[in-house]
């Protein structure tokens, strides 16, 4: 997924005024003239200045570089489905790791994402279930990690 | 001399050699596997040092390194495929020795070459890092700010494609790296209330982020790699007849390693750039520039050297100024301030016995280096065999709990997920991802450098060139800013007299 350069430019021009804008909340150092607020201000007018320059390179080149290209994935939808389905299954882990716990959180994302990668369903559970308790066993027991247990807690070993 | 016994005896406990030997095969592993980096192998390590003493956690990362930029030579001979971007320079030209029959001669030239490129860098490092510590040490905060401008524009420089690219990863750096509170005014900035970001962005899982979960978001998208085209494992020996190219190369094998050791040196330029340079090189400089391409063993013997030889390149600035050399040293200044060896001139003076320990940890891996590869040529048909489809989901969920590990919090999770769909979609973009990773790891050292002169100067701008290494450092830094500014304003203007 290509954009063109000027897409980028305004989406990192507005980025940094909101920057710099936020910066004004910034409480000023008594009796100085620099204080927290100056460099994130350099950082954002340097943003700036580079983004002017690629909307004018984005605009120059608009002939051959649409707003936005999709490239060869993003226009095949299993491999979408495949991006999606990884982002998803962090952003579950993220969301939900505490109740639901480590080892099944685990056991379902290997397994959901090995099946969509194309390995047979025997071998996807069965390494599923032999590396979730191997990096359970490694990272909880020997290097005392307190991955979350959730709904095994009552098991708990 | 007691000091090096010291380290010598830190360096060969058998804890320690037990866990570098691990991380050898597992760095062995990691390279020879296609879409899996060196970077990765070290951010894949960095859960386990959090549990280790400094010196095996540091040689664990350095051990695997060594091992993962060989072994990236092994599916490059094989399957015209580089296991890690270091080797894509000459995948092509061991590729055509393999189909020429000779696969285990380039193996072999690799294996070799990389052994006597790590060995020189390892050289070039125990000598002359401990020699700039020396000088280093009277350096104060003006310095050390021109130093971080020098490392930052020096990673835009060198950053591949477009230079204003690279200047936007660069500040998207440094503006990762303001986030949190800030050191002269306690002032919580772009924290939007988190009390997890209070404390800045934790810089292993951004990093496990930008190098390992954007290497399997781009692994999810790709075409699968088709390892069935293995050639049959070729007869002949991996040695034979190495010796009569060696020695007619002798003279390719310094010039790669000390090319390499140099990029090494230049921060945010690693292996993979070593490589490309010191091929190119290798082929303007040859008598027989004809032959590369067709399975000629010249360019394989400089950038073989030379990717091996900048690994520990990198290391002189990361461990004497805390500046990164390349993408690897980037994690690793995070591990030395987390064992409390904070990279710097001091490190050599307070605790010169564990510097000197992870100095010989890299000839220790390099030496290593010749028997495991050796094991690992003879056993690469059986690795390059094993299912990607199957490695990649197991990988992410070692990167989830290792950056849960850090601080036992699910928000690290949240910061890998971002940093790594913030570094997917750079590279996709082409915005170069290393001067980015340069400015989260020397955004606080600029800013501080640069707070503390003020204060000290009496915010006289002036302060900056009143000392004279500061202003020699601080007109390097000016004209390398200016140079090509001019340079390009005179060549428009020449073009447009001429039209």
């Amino acid at each position: 997924m290509r954009f063109n350069d000027a897409v980028i430019g305004l989406v990192l021009i507005v980025f940094a005024i909101a920057e710099i804008a936020y910066t004004q909340t910034f409480p000023r150092l008594y009796g100085q003239d620099y204080g927290p607020d100056l460099f994130p201000i350099l950082i954002g007018v340097g943003l700036i200045v580079c983004g002017v320059i690629l909307v004018a390179q984005g605009i120059a080149a608009r002939g051959t570089s649409p707003a936005m290209l999709l490239g060869d994935w993003a226009q095949d939808r299993r491999k979408l489905t495949n991006l999606f389905l990884l982002i998803a299954s962090v952003l579950i882990y993220i969301l939900f790791s505490t109740a639901i716990g480590f080892i099944p959180l685990s056991l379902l994302i290997l397994t959901v994402l090995m099946i969509r990668l194309g390995t047979s369903a025997m071998l996807s559970v069965a390494v599923a279930v032999a590396a979730t308790f191997f990096i359970h066993t490694m990272f909880a027991k020997l290097l005392l990690v307190p991955l979350p247990w959730g709904v095994l807690l009552p098991i708990a070993w | 001399m007691g000091v090096i016994y010291e380290a010598f005896l830190l360096i060969t406990e058998p804890y320690t050699l037990g866990v570098m030997l691990l991380a050898a095969i597992f760095g062995l592993f990691v390279g020879s596997m296609p879409g899996l980096t060196a970077t990765m192998a070290a951010a894949l390590l960095i859960p386990f040092t959090f549990f280790m003493d400094p010196v095996p956690a540091i040689a664990i990362v350095v051990t695997a390194v060594a091992m993962a930029i060989f072994a990236g030579d092994i599916p490059g001979a094989l399957l015209r495929i580089p296991g890690t971007p270091a080797s894509a320079a000459y995948c092509d030209e061991s590729y055509a020795m393999t189909r020429k029959g000779l696969a285990q001669r380039a193996l072999g030239i690799s294996l070799v070459t990389s052994v006597i490129g790590g060995l020189t860098g390892s050289v070039v490092l125990s000598l002359s890092a401990p020699a700039l510590a020396e000088f280093a040490i009277q350096f104060s905060s003006f310095e050390y700010f021109w130093l971080a401008c020098l490392g930052l524009s020096c990673a835009v420089i060198i950053s591949t494609g477009s230079t204003i690219k690279g200047v936007v990863s660069l500040m998207i750096g440094l503006f990762v790296a303001t986030i949190g509170i800030d050191i002269t005014a306690g002032h919580p900035r772009f924290t939007f209330g988190s009390v997890e970001l209070m404390g800045g962005i934790s810089f292993i899982p951004a990093m496990i982020g930008m190098f390992a979960i954007s290497e399997i978001l781009r692994y999810f998208i790709a075409k699968p790699v088709d390892t069935s085209h293995i050639e049959q494992q070729p007869g002949g020996s991996v040695f034979r007849g190495l010796w009569p190219i060696l020695k007619k190369y002798k003279l390719n094998i310094v010039r790669g390693s000390s090319i390499g050791a140099i990029i090494g040196i230049l921060p945010g330029a690693g292996a993979d750039i070593a490589a490309w340079i010191s091929f190119a090189i290798s082929k303007k400089f040859s008598k027989e520039p004809e032959k590369f391409g067709t399975g000629h063993p010249e360019g394989l013997v400089d950038a073989g050297s030379a990717n091996n030889a900048s690994l520990a390149g990198a290391w002189v600035p990361a461990t004497v100024f805390g500046i990164p050399g390349d993408s690897i040293t980037a994690i690793v200044i995070g591990v030395l301030y987390m064992k409390g060896m904070n990279p710097g001139p001091m490190v050599f003076l307070n605790n010169p016995e564990l510097i000197y320990a992870v100095f010989m940890s890299f000839f220790i891996a390099n030496l290593a280096l010749l028997p495991l590869g050796f094991g690992a040529i003879k056993l690469s048909r059986q690795i390059l065999k094993i299912p990607q489809q199957v490695l990649m989901p197991v990988i992410l969920i070692f990167c989830i709990v290792g950056s849960f590990a850090i601080n036992n919090t699910v928000f690290g999770v949240t910061v890998m997920l971002v940093f790594g769909l913030l570094a997917f979609v750079m590279e996709e973009n082409g915005f170069p991802v290393a001067p980015a990773i340069l400015g989260i790891v020397l955004g606080g050292m600029l800013e501080d450098n640069f707070m503390s002169s003020m204060i000290k100067a009496d915010g006289d701008i002036l302060g900056f060139f009143s000392r004279p290494i500061s202003a020699t450092l601080g007109i390097v830094t000016l004209a390398i800013w200016i140079l090509p500014l001019v340079a390009a304003y005179l060549r428009r203007r020449r073009r447009l007299a001429a039209d």
